[in-house]
C-alpha cells in the first residue's frame, strides 16, 4: 500500500463519516447501508429516506464510471457471487449491520455491540479468505 | 421533498467516499481480510476517516444534550452469528452492501448476481424473525445500529 492509497483512504472515509452525519442528522437515522436496503425493502414508511439514499449510491458510481472509465470487479464465480450476497443479506440482516453500520455509525456511537460484530465479521473474513486458497471451487483470485 | 433531497445527497456523498477510498475494488477489501498474504490495510484507514469525523459528530452531539452514552444493549448469539456469516459472504466477494450498490452504477458486470441473492438473504433473515430496533432519537444516539 503507497502512501497515497492510505491517504485516499482516510479521506474517503471522512467524507462517509461526513454522509453518515448528515442522514443522522437530517432525523435521527443511521447510515448502515444494509439497514437503509432494509428500510427500503420491507418498510413502506421509511422509503422516503432511504429510496433515495441507495439512489445516490448508484448515481455516484455512475459518476465513477464516468470519471474512470472501467472499474475492477470481484472476480468470483457466478456461483461464488451468488453465495456470497446470500450470506452477506441474511448475515447482516440477523446480525443487524454491516461494514457501515457496525463498522462506521456503531464504532462511532461506542456499541460495544457493534465491536463485537465488527471483530467477528472481519475474523470470519480473513479465515474465508484463507480457506478460499485452498478450494479450487472457491477460489478468488 | 426536504427528506428525499438530504437522503439523496448523503447517499451520493456515502458513495463518492467509497469510490475516493478505493472500496469498490473487491480485490483491495480482499487484500485486508488477508493477514497471510499481502495485507493491505487501506479498510482500516477508511474505518478511522469515518469514526473521526462521524464519532467527533456525535460527542459533539451528546456533550450538546449533556447525556452520556448511556446503557448499552446486552450482546446475544445472533447478534455473533450473524455478524460471522455476513463475514464469509464478505470475505468471499469482496462485495458488502455500500460497495456493491455502487457497483451497481459503476461496474454492473456480475454484481447484480451478488445483489440479487443478498436481497433474497435480506427477506430470508426477516422472516426468521430478526428484530428491528427503533431508530436512534437524539437522546439514545448511543444505542446500537439498526442497519
Amino acid at each position: 500500500m503507497t502512501s497515497v492509497e492510505l491517504g485516499r483512504a482516510v479521506l474517503g472515509g471522512a467524507l462517509i463519516g461526513a454522509a453518515a452525519t448528515v442522514y443522522w442528522r437530517a432525523d435521527g437515522r443511521v447510515a448502515g447501508v444494509s439497514g437503509v436496503l432494509r428500510g427500503a425493502l420491507l418498510s413502506r414508511s421509511d422509503r422516503r429516506a432511504t429510496v433515495p439514499f441507495l439512489v445516490g449510491l448508484v448515481v455516484a458510481g455512475l459518476a465513477g464510471a464516468a470519471a474512470m472509465g472501467t472499474s475492477p470487479t470481484s472476480a468470483g464465480g457466478l456461483p461464488t457471487l451468488g453465495l456470497a450476497g446470500l450470506l452477506v443479506g441474511l448475515g447482516t440482516r440477523l446480525g443487524g449491520g454491516c461494514t457501515s453500520g457496525h463498522g462506521v455509525c456503531g464504532l462511532s456511537r461506542l456499541s460495544r455491540r457493534s465491536l463485537v460484530a465488527t471483530l467477528t465479521f472481519i475474523a470470519t473474513g480473513a479465515l474465508t479468505v484463507l480457506v478460499a486458497r485452498w478450494l479450487p471451487g472457491l477460489r478468488v483470485p | 421533498m426536504r427528506t428525499t433531497l438530504t437522503a439523496f445527497g448523503s447517499g451520493l456523498l456515502f458513495g463518492v467516499g467509497l469510490l475516493v477510498s478505493g472500496m469498490t475494488d473487491p480485490h483491495r477489501v480482499r487484500a485486508f481480510l488477508d493477514f497471510a498474504g499481502r495485507w493491505n490495510p487501506s479498510l482500516a484507514g477508511v474505518m478511522a476517516g469515518a469514526i473521526a469525523v462521524h464519532g467527533t459528530a456525535l460527542w459533539l452531539e451528546r456533550r450538546r444534550l449533556g447525556v452520556s452514552i448511556g446503557a448499552q444493549a446486552p450482546l446475544d448469539a445472533r447478534l455473533v452469528i450473524g455478524a460471522a456469516v455476513f463475514g464469509v459472504g464478505w470475505g468471499l466477494a469482496g462485495y458488502c452492501p455500500g460497495p456493491a450498490i455502487v457497483s451497481l452504477g459503476l461496474a454492473p458486470g456480475r454484481v447484480w448476481v451478488f445483489l440479487s441473492t443478498m436481497v433474497v438473504g435480506v427477506l430470508i433473515g426477516d422472516a426468521m424473525g430478526a428484530r428491528h430496533a427503533p431508530r436512534g432519537a437524539p437522546s439514545t444516539i448511543a444505542q446500537a445500529p439498526t442497519c
